[in-house]
């Protein structure tokens, strides 16, 4: 039981808020300097700003470690769990920018707009990781959405892109509209926003309109973390969306998403903890074998990542449903979500990192033209492997141990037959992502492409795809390490 | 010595890390790293099996060796009691040195490979590591970890390298593989769950008595992950195609050593952590009828093989079947017998895989019909293979025979039916063994072999030394069985009360 300062007053909240004001104003920045600069900002003067802006925020989000508070009266948690999210949140940002070769070449339109919005949207997912109360979740989620909504069309001549973009647009505003009638509901029952005040006033046993309430919140945040059966909209967006963007909603809108949905459950909801554990366990029972089944039939190599996600993030709700046992267990199984995402982050952004080449390099997001890749782009090819083997949960890759610190909690929580089945469906996911090496590695070269050289690839992308990789390996040999970071931050959300 | 063992583990990564760093253009330096590096983890086990406390297995005074030996133990992932713990004791330190030794081999064998070598022996490294790790961690998790990290280099070895159906036959392993170990660690969490204190120290689990429902639920887990590797019938479908479509070098390290990580565990620890469940539930009997359903079917199946590789193949789900009938048994023999089998079948088939990939060498046919009459073109393949063959039908004087001979001393008094079922497969054994030489070997020469030649010095060296080992085992059964012996006491101490 840490001791839980007193709130802060306003002026020092703005303090609290410096990560994600930092980010605005940088993002304000590169669009204003862009718009008047002569010829517009240039690739490299791009990247460096969205750096150092990224920088400057994980920076100042640093020296709030262990201040374990509330701003903006309540609005805004400071605590390690925030923070832990914060920082993933610059990190992988950073990686999918450097990796954004298609939308930031010379030739490429609108490329400040693109960068701003980016930075925008990754403000408000850190707002939405830190909510500390209902209002400001709805505000960070809407923030976000609409950004992503904008990036997922940004090929705008491409109709798949603008199909994307319209479609997520649509079924957001649905989800978060049952998302606010449930905000709603709880206000109603409680008189009360705040998550931590929430907590309180909820006891005894659920009545209908709370579990109503509890469903919706559900669905609103499924469909963010495209979880099934809210998951429609995620392989027409990902294979629509340029691919820089798919990678970074797979990943920041995602764990952004684990993040509220753990918070409101954990901190708000505490007395009926049965309740969403029952339906928890049974979304990830849903999402793991729908995503991994309908990722065994894809052709086009980012449907199957798309559904590859969908199956990852039945994983990570088998996490989520371990949380709800009472004490130090929910400190454990919110520790081991926090290592999936972290994980997951490296990991996906390496695979996205490889196929935005292979893409580029095949000319074709169809798994079958991957065949022979290792023949012309074998340092993509190593990525990617490793990258689907991390995916698939093979050791020493952090997939493993990710997967296992989940399945460890689960198993703890009483969840035997949840890890059973996922371990199941591990075994089945193997399938796909074997599929895609074995075209990769085990198959030929088709003869007409045999000469065919390798698009020479930006050192920023070259660099993201390092950093992406070398993460998959060292957080999963050094696991015990950062396991141990994480339970500080998670300790700080149970309390 | 705990050092010892530690460079013999990580060494070979060290070895395929360098491999790695090499310039494209140095490519055939690679087999040499990869020599020298398994060369040294042989002479590292070499020593550790001299230094190694053994027990003769004549003594009567109850086991007071400490095991295991060479252990070394430091925090790993502490929040939730995982160490690296590793040691060694009777029923690994045999796998141990054979893991060695058939690397050794597989990295000479493999000496002409020439599609990407960086790459294949880079692989082949990365794998002595993991199955030395199986066979070396006391930590469960670690032991899981090791298990899994065997897999991708396996897949990678049969599938770029293998033969026509290499595509298939890597992704039938890699799927029946990690199905089964989906189970096994439920099995393992199962346990880790309900022990007093987490942990996944292999001796802590060791000294719990769990209860008879937790140890039958985590028996028929671990069961469905050892048996997938055995493995046992009826979840052996993958290896037929695996052992048939693999390099032979592969070939020689998947029935060399990766069964083994299968016996080795259902001994370790369905017979080692859980003797109630075996004993009491009629876990141990079923044991036993499968085990001799393996002896029998693996024989038979055999028989009917046209291709050479698929017969030595099949006689090798034959011969796990008599491990898994001497770990049935419960009793010291028995045990004893099944350790002793899994070395010796380590080196003869081994030796037969070579033997194969000599002969294919030469004809570049397996088609048993399609060869005749090769022994006066190749005499020394030839007479090795009948070495190899008499050795894997148990003849006296070599190690098959003390092995199933042990087997059939320790299994008899307890599973008469099945012990006697296994004792009549040996005619079909020694039946399929023996027409297939006189096919292959000694009916008249046809011309179209005419023009093969013998094996050279390299592989000369290579198979002499498997024979020297099998013959060495088979007249001094005691340089094997004492080394065994420690590891036995330990866990028939969990069977005497009952």
């Amino acid at each position: 039981m840490t001791p839980f300062l007193s709130p802060l007053d306003t002026w020092s909240s703005v303090g609290a808020l410096a990560p994600e004001l930092s980010l605005a104003l940088t993002a304000s920045a590169i669009v204003l300097l862009d718009a008047f600069w002569r010829g517009g900002l240039g690739r490299n003067a791009l990247l460096g700003l969205a750096t150092l802006g990224l920088s400057i925020s994980a920076l100042l989000a640093v020296p709030l470690l262990g201040v374990n508070t509330s701003a903006f009266g309540g609005a805004l948690a400071v605590d390690g769990f925030a923070i832990f999210f914060k920082l993933l949140l610059a990190g992988a940002t950073m990686l999918v920018l450097f990796a954004s070769t298609e939308l930031l070449d010379d030739t490429a339109r609108h490329r400040a707009e693109y960068v701003g919005l980016l930075l925008f949207c990754t403000g408000a997912l850190m707002l939405l990781a830190a909510a500390g109360d209902l209002l400001m979740a709805y505000i960070a989620l809407e923030t976000s959405g609409l950004s992503i909504a904008l990036l997922a069309a940004w090929n705008k001549r491409d109709v798949r892109s603008t199909e994307a973009g319209l479609k997520f647009f649509l079924l957001s505003a649905m989800a978060s509209a049952i998302l606010l009638y449930g905000m709603a509901l709880i206000y109603g029952l409680t008189g009360q926003l705040g998550l931590e005040a929430i907590g309180r006033e909820i006891a005894g046993a659920p009545s209908p309109s709370l579990l109503l309430a509890l469903a919706m919140l559900l669905a609103g945040v499924g469909f963010k973390i495209s979880a099934v059966p809210f998951q429609m909209w995620t392989p027409d967006v990902y294979q629509g969306a340029p691919t820089p963007v798919t990678a970074y909603l797979s990943v920041a809108s995602k764990a952004a998403g684990f993040a509220v949905l753990l918070r409101v459950l954990v901190v708000a909801l505490p007395s009926i903890q049965a309740d969403w554990s029952a339906l928890v366990a049974v979304l990830a029972l849903a999402t793991m074998t729908v995503g991994n089944v309908l990722a065994l039939v894809q052709s086009s190599v980012k449907r199957m990542l798309a559904y590859s996600s969908i199956a990852q993030a039945g994983y990570v709700l088998v996490g989520v449903a371990a949380a709800s046992a009472p004490g130090t267990a929910t400190d454990r199984a919110v520790a081991a979500v926090l290592f999936y995402l972290l994980g997951y982050t490296v990991t996906n952004l390496a695979a996205f990192g490889a196929v935005t080449i292979a893409e580029r390099v095949t000319g074709s997001d169809q798994i079958a033209s991957l065949r022979g890749l290792v023949e012309r782009a074998p340092g993509v090819s190593f990525a990617f492997a490793i990258g689907l083997l991390s995916l698939a949960g093979l050791p020493p890759f952090v997939g493993f141990f990710g997967k296992f610190y989940v399945f460890w909690a689960a198993a703890q929580s009483g969840l035997l037959w949840l890890v059973l089945a996922g371990l199941i469906n591990s075994a089945i996911s193997l399938y796909y992502y074997a599929q895609v090496i074995h075209d990769m590695y085990l198959a030929s070269l088709p003869d007409e492409v045999a000469t065919e050289r390798l698009v020479q690839m930006p050192s920023a992308h070259r660099f993201s795809l390092a950093v992406a990789s070398l993460g998959v390996v060292l957080f999963g040999v050094l696991s015990g390490l950062f396991f141990g970071l994480q339970e500080v931050a998670a300790v700080t959300l149970s309390r | 010595m705990s050092t010892v063992l530690n460079i013999a583990i990580w060494l070979p990564l060290v070895g395929a890390g360098a491999i790695a760093l090499l310039p494209a253009s140095r490519g055939s330096a690679a087999r040499w790293v990869a020599a020298l590096t398994s060369g040294a983890v042989l002479v590292l086990s070499v020593v550790l099996t001299v230094g190694f406390s053994r027990v003769p297995l004549t003594t009567k005074t109850p086991v007071t060796v400490a095991v295991p030996q060479f252990a070394t133990q430091m925090p790993w992932i502490p929040q939730i009691g995982a160490s690296y713990f590793v040691g060694l004791d009777g029923l690994s330190l045999p796998m141990f040195l054979l893991n060695a030794l058939l690397v050794f081999l597989a990295v000479l064998v493999s000496w002409k490979v020439a599609v990407r070598p960086r790459a294949y022996f880079a692989l082949v490294l990365v794998l002595e590591t993991a199955v030395a790790g199986v066979f070396s961690s006391l930590d469960l998790l670690l032991f899981f970890l090791f298990w899994e990290m065997e897999l991708a280099p396996m897949y990678f070895l049969i599938g770029v390298w293998g033969g026509e159906r290499r595509a298939y036959a890597a992704m039938k392993f890699i799927l029946y593989t990690v199905a089964g170990s989906a189970f096994m660690l439920v099995g393992i969490l199962v346990l880790y769950l309900n022990a007093p204190i987490r942990s996944f120290d292999l001796t802590y689990l060791g000294s719990q008595s769990f209860p008879i429902a937790v140890q039958a639920l985590a028996w028929l887990l671990l069961f469905v992950g050892f048996a997938v590797k055995t493995p046992i019938v009826p979840f052996h479908t993958w290896l037929p195609d695996a052992h048939t479509e693999a390099p032979t070098a592969i070939s020689v390290l998947l029935a060399g050593v990766l069964l083994k990580m299968g016996a080795y565990g259902l001994i370790r620890m369905n017979i080692g952590l859980l003797p109630e469940a075996t004993q009491y539930l009629q876990l141990g009997s079923m044991l036993a009828i499968l085990g001799a359903i393996n002896i029998l079917y693996g024989a038979l199946v055999a028989m009917m093989q046209t291709d050479l590789k698929r017969v030595i193949a099949n006689s090798s789900v034959s011969h796990m079947g008599y491990v898994v009938l001497g770990a049935s048994a419960m009793t010291p023999l028995g045990i004893e017998g099944a350790v002793f089998q899994m070395f010796s079948h380590g080196t003869i088939t081994g030796l037969l895989f070579i033997m194969v990939g000599l002969v294919y060498d030469r004809t570049h046919t397996r088609n048993i019909a399609d060869l005749q009459g090769l022994a006066p073109r190749m005499p020394f393949i030839a007479w090795a293979f009948v070495i190899a063959s008499l050795a894997s039908l148990g003849l006296p004087g070599m190690s098959g025979f003390v092995a199933e001979f042990l087997v059939f001393m320790g299994a008899l008094p307890v599973w008469g039916v099945e012990t006697s079922i296994a004792i009549f497969t040996i005619a079909i054994t020694a039946g399929y063994m023996l027409y297939l030489l006189e096919r292959v070997f000694f009916r008249a020469p046809i011309p179209k072999w005419a023009h093969l030649g013998d094996a050279n010095r390299l592989e000369m060296a290579t198979v002499s030394v498997l024979i020297a080992v099998i013959v060495a085992v088979g007249l001094v059964p005691s340089l094997l069985a004492d080394v065994i012996n420690p590891g036995v006491g330990p866990i028939m101490a969990k069977y005497v009360s009952g």
